[in-house]
């Protein structure tokens, strides 16, 4: 069977059951998509499938080949994604095991509603962070959409409510 | 400064060894996305460029800093890279980290340290020797240019690695670095550290060193490996803890595609090998398994709370504090104040789920692990192959979370190493799934208390009992660590001793106890520890005597904390930033809590509203902290909202429950986690004193429940003991 990951086909001899998830990363090396919990509940996993954001441990490869499949590793060539700049820019990542889901949800949120409100966040962003990173999650989709100046989140992150020494 | 002088030779048959040791393979460098891997070239230990051991400078004045301590989001790795380029003057912009591996320490006498990373110590128990290797590597590239211009040092200044002489002639540490690298290092007496006053790189919030490769699939965590000829084990172990595996029918599963073995790991665990970890995994959920489900097999979290509430009254001699008769004084006190607190045990469930590759073969065991501390994992894979340590080696890879589950515990290891042994010189990838992970943890320990007081008819507190019954991490993990039968550690936070983890409050009636009442579940460190439950139990019970007396909660802590100024001086912090006292939209209400951990001073304020179906939405919650010193403001911020999303998560949702003798929650369906709109807006003052190290990790999960809590009784007039508050029909909004 063939699968168009990233603009690129790839011809795989995998089980039809095999999920999506772990022919990503174990036949393909793209390990940039995680395995969180295998049962579509914390969008560790999360891709695009024909542009539809979609938790990728609960999807069997075989409903999946030939259509268009886009990982954390193809949402830009050179992390020059609006939401790739604004994680970066705002050091949102702490351990970092979830954040390739968090990206590819806000990149769905974004495309879907350029400017959401901190209610359509909250609706769309429900993969889970243990670390804890969603204030700075929601900071950064607001960047990313243009509705917050990076200057000032960062000028919070860094001074607000600090002692000088 | 002291005049550093030449080394006649470096010692060349000690770089030998080290050469040779670390033929075992292991890369230097981090920046390698497959450290160890066979195409990496091995890199000696003492490298030419090696200022000394912190402090690697390449010609182009790029610094390389070594950092032994693990990355597990908590930014440990910026915040020490930070310290060591403060005290050096170098060009921040320009400083790179490696990760020298737990061999690598060990051959060079542990140079570098202990590796263990927990207990909020990755900073503030390495400060000092990584800012005196920055400021000894500073002196040595100073006197290599003062040697080499034939000037005293003292009429040289740097700044940015770029070196000045009173003349005005110029030079960088790059092209001083190999003379620096021979000379004698200066004598540790001669070190002047700077003061915080002076800093310039530490204490301010510069973007972490480890975030490019976090947003576009490019970093390589260990479950993410993939080495030459690697096999993927999947595992899973007896249901019941203490259980014992009996059987499995290897014959069923051995035609499934890409399946090379079944393992038995030990006593109570099974593996399957295959080619990749879903076959295995696949394979291992059809194979039939005969298990030995043992006494324990009986018990539930019934059974176990009825072992609990039986320590609660239990006669003994438990007391861990007595100030003057708190039973007494209670008993003839104007007013008595009484309640019964309960916290359930709750999982790490770190995203990354357990795992680690490990190689054995030649006489050589490698592995490459998400370890909380590389040097108890070097040593379990010495104890679990046989080989002696110098034959051992462990790379720490960065991990998918820690939060205290991957430490001295290396569980997981020990079975990798066990399925290694059957597969020589293949490299052996183990991880768990969600649901072993999920079931196989070591837990928060579960703990009850019995608080009770005596207030006076001005309704000031003028004794407190404090009982806990409950499970102990060290009678698990670290017996020898309870003496005369008493396990301090279960009462932190209550502590008499300054500096740690010290209760606030001067009583004159104070009588303090726990009674220890082990389960068969494994427990151990979770983000916080024991002050989690400690922290809710006396914050939640201070708040209730102060209603009872009909006092404010603000002043009532205030009047018993005059002893306490640093305990006193965040309360006051986060009373100020966070409103106190003043009025708030109808509908929303205030909780206050302080309480401290980690060598760190912590206080909240909560606002939440709670509707009448039990829904309740935490609008905005503010914390003081005062960590002794913050290296990165921005991090130290990142570690207060992580906190809070953790312990808001375990104060409403988490519970892990017994039955039959085994973990009921399996997957994140059953045992459900904070998400995005579960998170309020946080708020945070920083008020370090400057005259001590506290920790950042974890010190203020501990006041986000109580103030919640205490929020939560002012919003309805009803108090929730019980832990987690969706069984009373509370749910985050």
């Amino acid at each position: 069977m063939e699968l168009n990951v990233n603009g690129v086909v790839h011809k795989v001899d995998v089980e039809p059951d095999m999920p999506l998830l772990w022919a990503l990363r174990e036949v393909l090396g793209l390990t940039g998509t995680k395995y969180g919990c295998g049962v579509a509940q914390c969008g560790a996993c999360s891709v695009q499938l024909n542009g539809e954001l979609t938790r990728s441990c609960s999807i069997p490869v075989s409903a999946v080949a030939g259509q268009k499949i886009t990982t954390v590793e193809g949402i830009s060539k050179d992390t020059s994604h609006a939401v790739q700049k604004a994680w970066v820019a705002l050091d949102i990542p702490q351990c970092g095991y979830c954040q390739s889901g968090q990206i590819m949800a806000a990149v769905s949120l974004l495309k879907r509603v350029p400017k959401p409100t901190d209610a359509d966040i909250d609706a769309a962003m429900t993969n889970i962070c243990r670390c804890g990173t969603y204030q700075r999650i929601r900071d950064g989709i607001h960047v990313a959409a243009g509705q917050k100046k990076l200057a000032d989140v960062l000028k919070e992150y860094a001074t607000a409510g600090v002692t000088k020494a | 400064m002291t005049q550093a002088t030449k080394k006649s030779a470096i010692n060349s048959s000690r770089r030998q060894f080290m050469v040779a040791s670390a033929t075992a393979g292991a890369g230097l460098s981090l920046g390698l996305s497959f450290p160890f891997a066979a195409s990496a070239q091995a890199v000696p230990l003492k490298t030419p460029d090696e200022v000394n051991l912190w402090v690697v400078v390449k010609p182009d004045d790029t610094v390389v800093v070594r950092i032994v301590r693990s990355e597990m989001g908590q930014g440990t790795r910026t915040g020490l890279a930070q310290l060591v380029a403060e005290e050096l003057d170098c060009d921040w912009s320009k400083v790179t980290t490696q990760a020298p591996t737990a061999g690598q320490n060990l051959a060079r006498g542990r140079a570098w340290g202990a590796m263990a990373t927990g207990g909020s110590r990755g900073i503030r128990d390495s400060q000092d020797y990584v800012r005196r290797g920055g400021a000894a590597a500073r002196m040595m590239l100073l006197q290599a240019a003062a040697d080499q211009w034939k000037v005293p040092v003292a009429e040289l200044k740097v700044s940015k690695a770029v070196i000045t002489h009173s003349s005005g002639k110029k030079t960088t540490y790059g092209k001083v670095a190999d003379a620096a690298a021979k000379l004698t290092p200066p004598d540790p007496k001669t070190i002047v550290l700077k003061k915080p006053q002076q800093w310039t790189i530490a204490g301010t919030s510069v973007p972490r060193l480890d975030t490019a490769n976090k947003v576009n699939g490019s970093k390589v965590f260990s479950i993410d490996l993939r080495l030459p000829g690697m096999l993927c084990a999947a595992v899973k172990s007896c249901p019941v803890f203490g259980g014992k595996l009996v059987s499995f029918d290897e014959s069923k599963i051995k035609s499934m595609r890409g399946i090379k073995g079944v393992v038995k790991v030990d006593d109570s665990t099974v593996a399957v090998v295959a080619d990749t970890w879903w076959r295995a995994k696949n394979a291992l959920e059809n194979l039939p398994i005969d298990w030995d489900l043992g006494a324990n097999a009986k018990a539930s979290s019934t059974t176990i709370a009825a072992h609990l509430k039986e320590g609660l009254t239990a006669e003994g001699d438990f007391w861990q504090r007595k100030v003057g008769d708190a039973p007494a004084a209670i008993k003839s006190a104007a007013k008595q104040v009484t309640a019964e607190y309960f916290a359930p045990f709750v999982a790490h469930a770190t995203m990354e789920p357990m795992n680690c590759v490990v190689k054995i073969g030649g006489g050589k065991a490698q592995a490459w692990v998400p370890t909380q501390n590389a040097e108890a994992s070097i040593a379990a894979l010495s104890e679990a192959s046989g080989l002696k340590l110098d034959q051992c080696d462990v790379q720490t890879m960065d991990l998918g979370g820690g939060l205290g589950r991957r430490g001295g515990t290396q569980d997981f290891l020990h079975q990798a190493v066990a399925v290694a042994k059957q597969f020589p010189d293949t490299p052996i990838k183990l991880v768990w799934s969600r649901e072993e992970d999920m079931t196989h943890d070591f837990y928060r320990p579960i703990a009850m208390a019995k608080m009770s007081a005596g207030l006076d008819e001005k309704g000031k507190l003028v004794a407190l009992h404090a009982r806990v019954s409950g499970q102990s991490i060290n009678a698990w993990l670290a017996p020898t660590a309870i003496k005369n039968n008493k396990d301090v550690r279960q009462l932190q936070g209550w502590y008499e001793e300054p500096g740690d983890a010290q209760l606030g409050y001067t009583v004159p009636n104070l009588l303090t106890e726990y009674v220890m009442r082990n389960t068969h579940v494994p427990v151990g460190p979770w983000r916080g520890v024991n002050t989690n439950q400690n922290g809710i139990f006396m914050e939640c019970f201070i708040e209730e005597c102060a209603r009872a007396g009909g006092r404010d909660s603000l002043e009532f802590r205030r009047e018993m904390m005059q002893n306490h100024p640093k305990h006193l001086a965040v309360l006051n912090a986060v009373a100020e930033k966070g409103n106190w006292g003043k009025p708030l939209p109808p509908g929303i209400h205030r909780g206050i809590a302080q309480f401290m951990g980690y060598g760190s001073y912590s206080a909240a304020t909560a606002e939440v509203s709670v509707s009448a179906s039990g829904q309740v939405k935490v609008h905005r919650m503010v914390f003081a902290l005062n960590s002794g010193h913050h290296v990165n403001p921005s991090q130290v911020k990142a570690q207060i909202e992580g906190s809070v999303v953790m312990a808001l998560s375990s104060t409403f949702n988490e519970e892990i429950t017994i039955e039959n003798g085994a973990v009921k929650e399996q997957n994140y369906n059953t045992y459900l986690l904070g998400k995005m709109k579960d998170t309020p807006k946080v708020e945070c003052v920083l008020v370090p004193t400057h005259d001590f190290w506290g920790g950042v990790g974890e010190p203020t999960i501990c006041v986000v429940g109580p103030a919640l809590l205490n929020a939560i009784s002012a919003a309805t007039g009803k108090q929730y003991r019980e832990l987690p508050l969706r069984k009373h029909g509370l749910t985050l909004a």
